[in-house]
């Protein structure tokens, strides 16, 4: 429910984009126009996840890819082992400035717009990801590693399980929608949005969308990391008073 | 209805955490354990990660043992100079555990570490329970002569004798030290408020009648517990209030009424049903030890 309020007033900036266009095509012809329906993801307490429409035109006949990555950041991971009947951490990989969050959608699949070249350079799809391990291994170990980590990041619901569409309404309109889970990592994302002829990028657009706390959870989170004392003596003393309530409420007469 | 927590990161059912806390707070009423071996587990369960779920539930276990301990106080079931001699030892073990807890985190095995401890403690401590509790229930309808009030043993001959009229012991104050320094250090390790070690502790170390051991174990327990949360809040910034304050809400009312049915059921039986519990809750987390992991790669922290 709550996601179509939210895509209402996405739907209210596309028909203005229709009408705009209209009016502006015949003059002068843009190659690629995009534009997000929210430029700021709010995390307040109700928070369950989010849903951000991207939509634009492009000015003639051709394919729309979409890359979203979230801020990056060096990412740790285990893998386990038997030892002893028990299964437990025994290597450890470390993986460099990888994107904390990853969407792509495309409005062909991206195998049939572009050679592997074009993919790899502009990070378009899952297989095409740059992630670089820290330790040195061989090519098959780095493979094993890597895709253990696209897995968990998958699972985590943080990197997209496979390509999305780019619906295309009409020949010039097109839309996808990008989905954020509540877990998702807050921070500066980067939307890019590429028109592609003929397996060559056209044009291209970047647009910044911010992932933030907003209100009385923000307010809580600096409280916790600038004043660390002052938050434990407060969790201390709301445990005491809460517990001190909670017996005069169900104390018998 | 879906909540978010701004330390753990993460949106909840605002239902699941106040029924979740409300089961806790049940047990601990019941019981007298701060039900964090339980808290702990499930709430990693659900999706919170490690380092809040411990850190949050010691802040949950203050606001509970403090809602219990007032009502054992009003029955006068607690032993305060008892109480204030284990806790004496707690804060001297609670905080160099903190450091081991430290150290064993720099060496990157601290899950593994404190998953064994659980596994262990909640084995030996629930099997023990189980076969006292059920022995003495069998004894009970067999009509036998009940046992004698304790055993004199080699303890008896320490140093530093103390009187504890509320217990009904004279024994030397270097047992509920010890007691109270090692329960102190596990509880900091394990992140738990360490009642389910300190019960049967109580009951089978130092002697003390049952009916004092929930409410003196309490009460060491929130000075305990207080402690951690600082110190997990002041190094970590760890404690998520919002899921306190869920928890804590389910806890109070929760244990109100487990303590007032553990004040109409008899000792043997509550041990014998601490004991279930206790040993269920082993065999779940030795299950993840021992059972193949769907995938052995797992992302880290840090």
């Amino acid at each position: 429910m709550a996601g179509i309020a939210k895509l209402r007033p996405a739907r209210l900036a596309l028909a203005a984009l229709v009408v705009a266009l209209g009016v502006a095509l015949p003059a002068r012809a843009i190659p690629l126009v995009a534009d997000l329906s929210e430029h700021l993801v709010a995390i307040t307490t109700g928070f369950a996840g989010a849903d951000v429409l991207l939509f634009g035109a492009v000015e003639d006949e051709g394919d729309v890819v979409v890359v979203v990555r979230g801020p990056e950041q060096n990412q740790v991971m285990h893998r386990k082992s038997e030892v002893a009947g028990i299964w437990i951490n025994t290597a450890r990989a470390v993986f460099e400035s990888v994107p904390s969050y990853y969407f792509v959608a495309s409005s062909r699949p991206l195998e049939e717009i572009a050679e592997t070249p074009v993919l790899r350079s502009n990070e378009m799809g899952l297989d095409q990801l740059r992630l670089n391990l820290r330790n040195r291994a061989s090519p098959n170990i780095v493979e094993q590693w890597r895709s253990a980590l696209i897995r968990n990041k998958q699972r985590e619901g943080l990197y997209v399980r496979e390509p999305q569409t780019v619906t295309f309404l009409g020949d010039n309109l097109f839309r996808t929608t990008v989905s954020f889970p509540t877990n998702v990592p807050v921070g500066l994302y980067r939307v890019d949005t590429y028109f592609l002829r003929e397996g060559r990028i056209v044009s291209a657009q970047t647009t910044p969308l911010n992932v933030s706390k907003i209100g009385l959870e923000a307010e809580l989170y600096s409280f916790a990391h600038d004043h660390a004392g002052a938050y434990g003596v407060v969790a201390v003393v709301f445990a005491l008073v809460a517990g001190w309530l909670g017996h005069l409420a169900f104390r018998r007469p | 209805m879906q909540i978010y927590l701004p330390i753990a990161e993460i949106s909840l059912d605002v239902f699941l955490l106040l029924g979740l806390g409300g089961l806790i707070g049940f047990l601990s009423g019941l019981f007298g354990v701060g039900g964090g071996f339980l808290m702990t587990p499930l709430l990693i369960f659900i999706g919170v990660p490690p380092a809040i779920a411990v850190a949050t539930q010691a802040n949950h276990v203050v606001a509970s043992s403090v809602s219990g301990v007032l009502g054992q106080w009003r029955r006068g079931n607690v032993d305060f100079k008892m109480g204030a001699v284990l806790l004496a030892g707690g804060f001297v073990g609670s905080t160099l555990g903190v450091a081991l807890f430290s150290l064993l985190r720099g060496l990157g095995q601290i899950d593994l570490v404190i998953n064994l401890s659980y596994v262990t403690l909640l084995g030996i401590i629930g099997t023990l329970l189980m076969m006292e509790g059920g022995r003495a229930l069998l004894r009970r309808r067999r009509k036998v002569a009940p046992r004698k009030a304790h055993v004199h043993n080699w303890a008896h001959g320490l140093p530093m004798k103390m009187r504890f009229r509320k217990s009904r012991l004279y024994i030397s104050a270097l047992l509920p030290l010890s007691v109270g320094f090692g329960v102190g250090m596990l509880s900091a390790i394990m992140g738990v408020g360490g009642g389910f070690i300190l019960v049967p502790l109580m009951i089978y170390v130092l002697g003390m009648p049952t009916s004092v051991v929930i409410g003196t174990s309490l009460f060491q327990i929130i000075f305990v517990s207080a402690n951690v949360t600082f110190l997990q809040a002041t190094q970590n910034q760890t404690v998520d209030l919002v899921l306190a304050l869920l928890l804590v809400a389910g806890g109070v009312i929760g244990a109100q009424f487990g303590s007032r049915m553990g004040a109409r059921l008899p000792g043997d039986s509550l041990r014998l049903m601490l004991g279930v519990v206790i040993l269920g809750v082993a065999l779940r987390l030795l299950t993840e030890l021992v059972v193949a992991p769907d995938d052995i790669y797992s992302l880290g922290v840090g």
